[in-house]
């Protein structure tokens, strides 16, 4: 089981949340080219090792996370909320 | 090597067995090849053989990091069925499923190919209109499909869970010709063969780099110094994208998820067929293998990973899922069990293809489905290599099928890798 430290609930078995995808995907603007949402939508960098992800606190508080992880040891280094501006909500009430 | 047949069985019996030969040579490598496979799983290892059998290109290379059937040839549930319904999938499986019916014999090698059916059970109206339209799909192209009623079902199963008042069973979509083999046999009946007709097997050889020149690959760097190849190919499902970035080439459609595979002890014939139940948020497949382990399998571990060991929640759902249809088999004790890294692809579909690099060949993208696929993936790839181009089957089998907008989708998943199951 891998364990989850979410900052608003606390830490967690994996089986509470869900797992989104790579998070530092950036979609282009509406107007950029096929290829460029191509890019966006289809391909992946598929990190083997330290990898930003998003997880979602599905069983949980239903909030989005960025979870930094690796993909071969499963070792967990961060986790933060996906919204900045939550993030410093969370970082006020310690 | 000594083929086996019935007189060379009987001398041997006669000799204390002292006669036979090793089963595929230990070659040291050569400086340089016609063609380097890259990867030496049931693909690369069949591509090799129909390059030679087929196309007789026999200065061919199979490089394998590990030993022959230690990563996925030896970590699947060896289901081999060919119930899609895709334009260039339906041919493709259904040509795989073909040469499996006569793998042993071009072989020379018992790869203990049972057509023992495979049994879909359908538990809503929904599904079965659903599963209908595939399996007609699958009839107008000549491929055998059928569907059991309830009662013809009872017949043939009778030990499943028929009072299951949430998924009760209404039936089951059949496809008769489909079962499953053994997956080493597989492995070794290939390595053997390829090795006879003059392929280089070369095993605990990995690939450390690439080294390009005129925008080719000139050479290939690994743990047992440098080979040149005319022309290579990938075929690493799990690590593809490993081997794609070490090319300097980028990003893929793929990411990289595991899945587990169960076998229990032994018992006696319980389960004469191959059967799946797929509702909501279970998943579960389960055979009988001839040893009389049953061999099951459910869902990815529903994170991408490339590590080759399985989560517990998993564990857990697919002994519900077991429970749940089968029972009779909640005293049984699970005897081994074990996850393999897949290429799980944007669309569910897999890729043989050029690449942007001219003398690079690409085979990857195989999801849950790479051990049936064996067979035709090497006889396609080795098609493409030796040729230059893709056979009609797989002519959309490329990378630059999303660009165009021609995704190959069979469960309509859309751009999810973890949803293709």
């Amino acid at each position: 089981m891998i364990r989850i430290n979410c900052p608003y609930c606390g830490e967690r078995d994996h089986s509470e949340f869900s797992y989104g995808g790579d998070a530092t995907i950036n979609y282009p603007s509406l107007d950029a080219s096929e290829k460029e949402w191509t890019e966006a939508i289809f391909f992946r960098k598929n990190i083997k090792g330290f990898q930003f992800e998003t997880w979602h606190h599905s069983n949980g508080c239903r909030m989005w996370l960025v979870v930094e992880r690796s993909t071969v040891t499963h070792e967990i280094k961060s986790v933060k909320p996906c919204n900045p501006n939550l993030q410093k909500v969370v970082e006020n009430n310690k | 090597m000594t083929k086996f047949n019935a007189w060379n069985v009987i001398k041997n019996g006669l000799n204390g067995q002292s006669y036979w030969t090793r089963q595929w040579r230990d070659p040291e490598p050569k400086s340089s090849y016609d063609v380097v496979i890259i990867g030496g799983g049931l693909h690369g290892l069949a591509t090799a053989y129909y390059l030679a059998k087929n196309h007789n290109i026999k200065n061919v290379a199979v490089l394998e990091k590990g030993w022959i059937g230690g990563g996925n040839a030896g970590r699947n549930t060896t289901i081999v069925r060919s119930n899609y319904m895709m334009p260039g999938n339906h041919e493709f499986y259904e040509h795989s499923l073909k040469l499996w019916e006569n793998l042993s014999h071009e072989l020379n090698y018992n790869v203990m190919f049972s057509q023992r059916a495979h049994v879909s059970l359908f538990h809503s109206p929904g599904a079965k209109d659903s599963v209908s339209r595939i399996y007609n799909i699958m009839r107008l192209h000549g491929t055998d499909a059928e569907l059991w009623d309830l009662k013809t079902l009872k017949k043939k199963i009778p030990h499943l869970n028929y009072h299951n008042s949430r998924f009760p069973i209404l039936g089951a979509a059949v496809q008769k010709r489909a079962g499953n083999a053994r997956h080493d046999a597989v492995a070794w009946g290939y390595a053997r063969a390829a090795d006879t007709l003059g392929v280089d097997i070369l095993q605990n050889c990995e690939v450390t780099g690439f080294t390009r020149k005129n925008g080719n690959i000139e050479s290939i760097q690994t743990s047992r110094g440098i080979i040149k190849g005319k022309k290579i190919g990938f075929a690493v499902a799990g690590n593809t994208s490993v081997l794609w970035q070490m090319a300097e080439l980028g990003n893929l459609p793929i990411e990289s998820h595991k899945l587990q595979a169960f076998v229990s002890e032994a018992v006696k014939p319980l389960l004469d067929q191959v059967v799946v139940y797929g509702v909501g948020g279970a998943h579960f497949y389960i055979s009988q293998s001839d040893k009389g382990s049953m061999v099951f399998g459910g869902d990815l571990d529903w994170y991408k990973s490339y590590a080759q060991r399985g989560n517990l929640p998993m564990v857990q759902d697919v002994a519900e899922a077991a429970m749940a249809i089968f029972p009779s088999l909640g005293r049984i004790r699970l005897l081994r069990h074990w996850a393999g890294v897949m290429d799980m692809t944007m669309d569910g579909s897999f890729f043989i293809c050029k690449t942007p690099i001219s003398n690079l060949y690409l085979n990857a993208g195989w999801n849950y489905g790479g051990f049936k696929a064996s067979p035709a993936s090497g006889w396609y790839f080795a098609d493409l290599i030796a040729n230059e181009s893709p056979h009609n089957y797989v002519q959309n089998h490329n990378l630059e099928r999303f660009e165009k907008g021609i995704n190959i989708d069979e469960r309509g998943a859309g751009p999810d890798p973890k949803l293709h199951g």
